[in-house]
């Protein structure tokens, strides 16, 4: 066992993504609670330049052909006797759809124990501690991070990824690859996203629906909004679930981060995995009945008011003005 | 081929969440439990490729409260095998101690399939897909948004952010975790899930003692402050509405 900190660095394509920085960000601050160092572990194939702006005092890099794209039963062999051996105090991985898979499946075959969902962590105490958002992010939970070592997922919104961006190129060891001849899940193909839509990603005034919303007819009432307003219609997980809207308009964790200048969410409680895809938000304006969803956490303006009585109205005073 | 879902009960969110004395957990007392979203979409999967290619579907839950309505609504929808797992899930359960728990289960079964959600809102120490996978040595991928099956493979599309999808092929049996069905979880009557109570067996299986090694400790649950960035605007719908315009106003939209 040792006090380091380990991160498991995602990236998709050739581009390390965001997730990692604040993984390092997080990492840097575990490590200097630990008295550890601060490790990126790297998987790929020709992907050792990905290393070069990483926060980590070293890398540690698996390189092979079965790993120029992420398949889970490839890290998982790769990284299960690695950590066993190593034993880092923590390792950090995205809550991510490729670090959630890993960390579990991690979990089972290291016996590290896992916390899910952190948003930030504490060096205060003796033992570090973990903060969680659970239950779509009305409850945190918080405790110390048990040890001997542990895994870590982490969510964004407590780090910032500047922190976890590193001025010089960290020194690089490779690590030796098992064999990775047999693996049962592999990677046929990429697929694009629908070019044909709008891009939302790019749009300055988005007019977003969630499960307040209620019933497919319903978005009427905020694409008619959204028309006054020159604006475009988006969507969160539950209402592009029901096939009332195309991925090409969902907003978070797995569809688009967006940032328009303003982002007006109709309906919307506000989950993690909403959450994450409207920070970039100049300014967000929630209308919901529940004073207690948590958008009103992250918007600058709240109505704690029934969307169907008060957006209407709304489109009906901006057109007569 | 045999598709085993598993599904399981969670806080409905639109209700008001409850510490417990103790601190560190949720007071269940007065709680409303439904099935996890993602769960309805993997039995919704599940009834797609039965009826696409043919299979037997077994859904399988923690004995929970009203569990028995959603195991009879799952039959309505055309599960064929409906089994509740006992067990003393009020001293504590956590995504651990169920996986190990249903891990022999599931394996008695002889899946080739086993489908879940990717995650459910109450999940701390991971999610029950990816640990059974570890337990039973099967391969996992998860945030599965589409899935066909022929000669013991799967074809699975895999969500990544910003709308890319990675296609994948998965050796079966293997560990799937939904995220979305390829189409919604589809309405069933009332009446038709009367009728799978009359006619539908749920079968009981005793889980012995849960082993919750694996997941974390719970100092403190709490909820997090309410508002404490937005500014709430208050008044008549009259007064909200002229408000909300000079804030767009100001904000530079053009009116």
């Amino acid at each position: 066992m040792s006090n380091d900190i380990y991160v498991v660095i995602e990236h998709i394509r050739g581009k390390v993504a965001e997730i990692s920085y604040l993984m390092l960000a997080a990492g840097r601050q575990l490590a200097g609670g630990s008295g550890g160092e601060l490790t990126a572990v790297l998987l790929g194939s020709g992907a050792e330049s990905l290393a070069s702006d990483l926060g980590a005092d070293k890398v540690v890099y698996f390189e092979d052909s079965n790993l120029t794209d992420y398949t889970p039963g490839a890290y998982l062999a790769c990284l299960k006797d690695f950590l066993s051996s190593e034993q880092p105090r923590a390792v950090l991985l995205g809550h991510t759809s490729i670090g959630m898979e890993v960390a579990n499946l991690l979990s089972v075959k290291t016996g590290f124990p896992l916390i899910t969902s952190c948003l930030n962590f504490s060096t205060d105490g003796d033992t570090p501690q973990y903060t969680s958002q659970l239950y779509g992010g009305k409850i945190f939970s918080e405790g110390d991070i048990p040890g001997p070592s542990a895994l870590l997922t982490l969510v964004p919104g407590g780090y910032k990824a500047e922190d976890g961006q590193g001025t010089a190129p960290p020194p690089v060891t490779m690590a030796a690859v098992p064999d990775l001849g047999d693996l049962k899940i592999t990677i046929t193909r990429y697929i694009e996203p629908d070019s044909s839509d709008v891009d939302i990603a790019s749009e300055e005034l988005l007019i977003a629906v969630g499960r307040g919303i209620q019933l497919e007819d319903n978005i009427e009432i905020a694409e008619e909004l959204a028309e006054v307003l020159s604006g475009v219609v988006c969507a969160s997980r539950p209402v592009v679930d029901q096939g009332w809207m195309p991925t090409t308009r969902l907003v978070g964790k797995s569809g688009f981060q967006v940032k328009p200048k303003v982002y007006i969410a109709l309906g919307i409680s506000g989950a993690p995995e909403h959450t994450e895809g409207i920070t970039g938000s100049d300014t967000i304006i929630a209308i919901n009945t529940d004073p207690a969803a948590p958008i009103f956490n992250i918007a600058k303006y709240g109505v704690v008011e029934d969307i169907f009585d008060l957006v209407p109205l709304l489109t009906e005073k901006i057109e007569a003005s | 081929m045999n598709i085993v879902v598993i599904a399981k009960l969670v806080p409905d969110l639109v209700e008001e969440l409850e510490i417990d004395e103790s601190g560190t957990a949720l007071d269940m007392t007065w709680l409303r439990l439904i099935i996890n979203e993602l769960d309805d979409h993997a039995i919704e999967q599940s009834i797609l490729l039965k009826e696409k290619i043919g299979a037997h579907v077994t859904v399988i839950a923690p004995n929970f409260e009203d569990i028995d309505d959603i195991l009879y609504t799952a039959s309505a929808k055309g599960a064929d095998r409906l089994i509740k797992v006992t067990g003393d899930y009020e001293s504590g359960v956590n995504n651990h101690a169920l996986a190990r728990t249903f891990a022999p289960i599931i394996a008695d079964l002889s899946a080739d399939l086993i489908l879940c959600g990717v995650q459910a809102h109450d999940d701390q120490d991971g999610s029950i897909g990816p640990l059974l996978a570890g337990y039973l040595d099967l391969p996992y991928v998860g945030y599965v948004a589409s899935t066909t099956v022929e000669n013991g493979k799967a074809t699975i599309s895999k969500e990544y952010p910003g709308g890319l999808s990675a296609e994948m092929s998965v050796e079966l049996p293997a560990v799937l975790g939904i995220q979305v069905a390829e189409e919604p979880p589809r309405y069933v009557a009332v009446s038709k899930v009367r009728q799978a109570m009359k006619t539908a067996e749920i079968e009981e299986v005793e889980a012995g003692e849960f082993d919750l090694d694996g997941g974390p400790s719970v100092g403190r649950m709490f909820q997090p402050e309410v508002g404490e960035g937005a500014t709430i605007l208050e008044g008549s719908l009259d007064d909200v509405a002229d408000e909300l315009i000079g804030i767009l106003k100001e904000l530079g939209v053009s009116i």
